[in-house]
């Protein structure tokens, strides 16, 4: 009775087995993206709606789908379950999630990086020093905890000296309106909403720790090693539509205005919230940042940061622990566990005009 | 003989209690064991031995930042706040339900009240106990209290109903007040539905307190799950979905325990799950 069970359930585990084997890396002609809503981002929608993305898959002969996830964790957890070939996040994102995971990963196109656009603010208050003792309402572990640690460094104080409360950003607001919170830490467009607020003092941003906070589109290392067309559709399309988006020419009006109603507000807020991100308009200058020689000195403060809360996986012994390879070939981290590349011979190509 | 009258005895019956559990167990290390070959460092189904060391990590190993046995303070916190709230609902079902049940007037007056209360879905009203109870514990406990109360309330007050007409007018004709009635007669006959109203409220009352933990919270086993989310720490959240069906399990049958010591007329009948 019992052996046939054990029988019954080894058949049942081997039928599960499909589920298990992920997409092998092996060339393909359809893959999938996806993306979250967020300013640097919403071209990506714009791409898919617009036919520009169709119109550079065509012309490499393949289909990409781009696929918009209501919740960034999500779409990363998902990219990282092996269901998308690429998902838009950023560089601390990619760190702890993917390449701590095991996933290797390129950074594709860096986009963006926020240069204003996270914030901290104070209720009553108009000095970061006076963040000591208050409790402070953010997303954990996301790229505001990682301001937050950065900005009270700039000060000499520690996460010691104050209380983090963990709170989703779909309640941030709701949450400021409360007379118990004195602080919170967020980000674009909750930031300006709260801002806003009589009583409310932007007391650090990201302009304070700029280049620091990048929005990549982070694709999968070996699929993009076998498929060097999808690499090359997504890089073509992107620059294609930054170059009308750049411009107030009807054509780039128009993209704006559709990227301002698709994030749930308007050009003039879109165009605020542009105003505090530095974006990578030509592949010029993305291709430059990501060759700076800054970019390794901000991945170990994350990686320092990341180790510190410890979110880079079980047994990480040091925050070395995953090596990240930049455009030079250098390597921070462990030369045999590299999980996070940047590599900008794709934008190169594009800078070229040779895709 | 046929198999409906074939019972199990007891050692037999254990093992195929048994059975399911291991089935699903080896299941999972199946499909973890394939996954990981692909890639040693997978996070979405971590190899049991990793979870077992992120289980014992939290359990015993001081946390880095605040020297704290996180699984232990989780816990602890999370129980406060269920058993808070679920104290409060449970002396509502009892005072009101018994008001209800028993004098006509105030089930005119709550009756429809508490029925239509009932189905507001909890959740929505969140915004609203922030703004008014705060971020803190307040509003979490009352968010339990919302959820299950309603729901207790009206059970309890259809079990004073249930209580048959003939006993009413006994007691009523040997003389008895209002008050003695409801002590003597009423209150032990609602007691052990009670219990069962609150093993049932058990239930919905989890899902409000991991709900309240994940949207602002310093400790708790939900907030632990929703932090952790953030970088998909399988091999933390799945230990806490065990542990957290345990802890559910054993509250719920000490419930059981104690309504079959106390109210043992009540368990006379057929055979209970």
């Amino acid at each position: 009775m019992l052996k046939s069970f054990a029988r019954a359930s080894l058949l049942a585990a081997a039928l599960s087995l499909p589920l298990s084997f992920s997409a092998h890396a092996e060339e393909k002609t359809d893959f999938k993206v996806c993306w979250s809503i967020y300013v640097g981002w919403m071209p990506w929608g714009y791409l898919q709606d617009s036919g520009i993305m169709k119109k550079w898959a065509d012309k490499y002969d393949i289909s990409v789908e781009i696929v918009q996830i209501n919740d960034y964790v999500e779409s990363i957890n998902q990219y990282t379950a092996g269901e998308y070939d690429g998902c838009s996040m950023t560089n601390m994102d990619a760190l702890s999630i993917p390449a701590g995971g095991g996933v290797d990963t390129t950074a594709l196109i860096v986009g963006d990086y926020s240069n204003g656009n996270d914030g901290i603010i104070l209720k009553d208050k108009t000095d970061l020093a006076e963040i000591k003792g208050q409790t402070v309402n953010l997303v954990e572990l996301s790229v505001s905890h990682y301001l937050l640690a950065r900005a009270l460094d700039s000060v000499g104080l520690s996460e010691r000296d104050l209380t983090v409360v963990n709170t989703s950003d779909a309640d941030m607001i709701a949450a400021y309106a409360t007379p118990e919170v004195t602080s919170v830490v967020t980000w674009n467009p909750l930031l300006s909403e709260i801002e806003a607020q009589p009583n409310a003092t932007k007391v650090f941003d990201s302009s304070g720790i700029p280049g620091e906070i990048i929005d990549v589109m982070m694709v999968n290392t070996e699929t993009l090693a076998d498929n060097p067309n999808f690499g090359k559709a997504l890089v073509g399309a992107w620059y294609e539509l930054m170059g009308i988006m750049s411009t107030d020419s009807d054509e780039g009006v128009a993209a704006r205005t559709a990227m301002a109603e698709a994030s749930g507000t308007d050009l003039a807020g879109y165009d605020a919230q542009l105003a505090t991100t530095k974006m990578f308009y030509t592949p010029t200058d993305a291709v430059e940042f990501t060759k700076s020689a800054e970019l390794p000195s901000t991945m170990k403060f994350v990686a320092e940061f990341l180790f510190d809360k410890g979110i880079l996986g079980e047994g990480a012994p040091s925050p070395e622990f995953v090596g990240v390879a930049f455009a030079d070939g250098s390597v921070y981290g462990d030369q045999n566990n590299v999980k996070l590349r940047f590599d900008p011979s794709f934008m190169a190509m594009a800078a070229e005009g040779a895709l | 003989m046929r198999i409906i009258n074939r019972r199990p005895s007891r050692l037999p019956a254990l093992a195929l209690g048994l059975v399911p559990f291991i089935a699903t167990l080896l299941v999972y290390a199946v499909a973890s064991h394939y996954r990981r070959l692909e890639n040693p460092a997978d996070k979405l189904l971590p190899s049991l031995d990793s979870m077992g060391q992120a289980f014992w990590r939290m359990a015993a190993v001081p946390d880095r930042r605040s020297g704290d046995l996180l699984l232990w303070v989780d816990t602890f916190d999370s129980l406060w706040r269920l058993g808070s709230g679920m104290a409060v609902s449970t002396l509502l079902a009892l005072v009101l339900g018994i008001s209800i049940g028993f004098i006509p007037h105030i089930r005119s007056a709550l009756a429809p009240y508490i029925a239509t209360f009932s189905l507001i879905p909890p959740i929505t009203i969140l915004p609203i106990l922030f703004i008014t109870f705060g971020l803190g514990e307040v509003s979490k406990i009352a968010l339990i209290v919302i959820g299950t109360a309603p729901i207790m309330v009206r059970s309890t007050a259809q079990a004073v109903l249930d209580i048959p007409r003939e006993m009413i007018i006994k007691a009523e004709t040997l003389g008895a007040s209002v008050w003695q009635m409801v002590t003597r007669l009423v209150l032990p006959q609602v007691l052990p539905k009670l219990i069962t109203a609150l093993r049932l409220g058990l239930v919905p009352a989890w899902i409000f307190l991991i709900s309240a933990e994940a949207i602002a919270s310093t400790t708790g086993l939900g907030y632990r799950i929703f932090l952790v989310r953030r970088y998909l720490a399988m091999d933390v959240i799945l230990p806490y979905v065990v542990w957290i069906t345990l802890l559910a399990f054993l509250l719920d049958r000490l419930l059981l325990l104690l309504s079959r010591r106390a109210f043992r007329w009540n368990h006379l009948g057929s055979e209970a799950l």
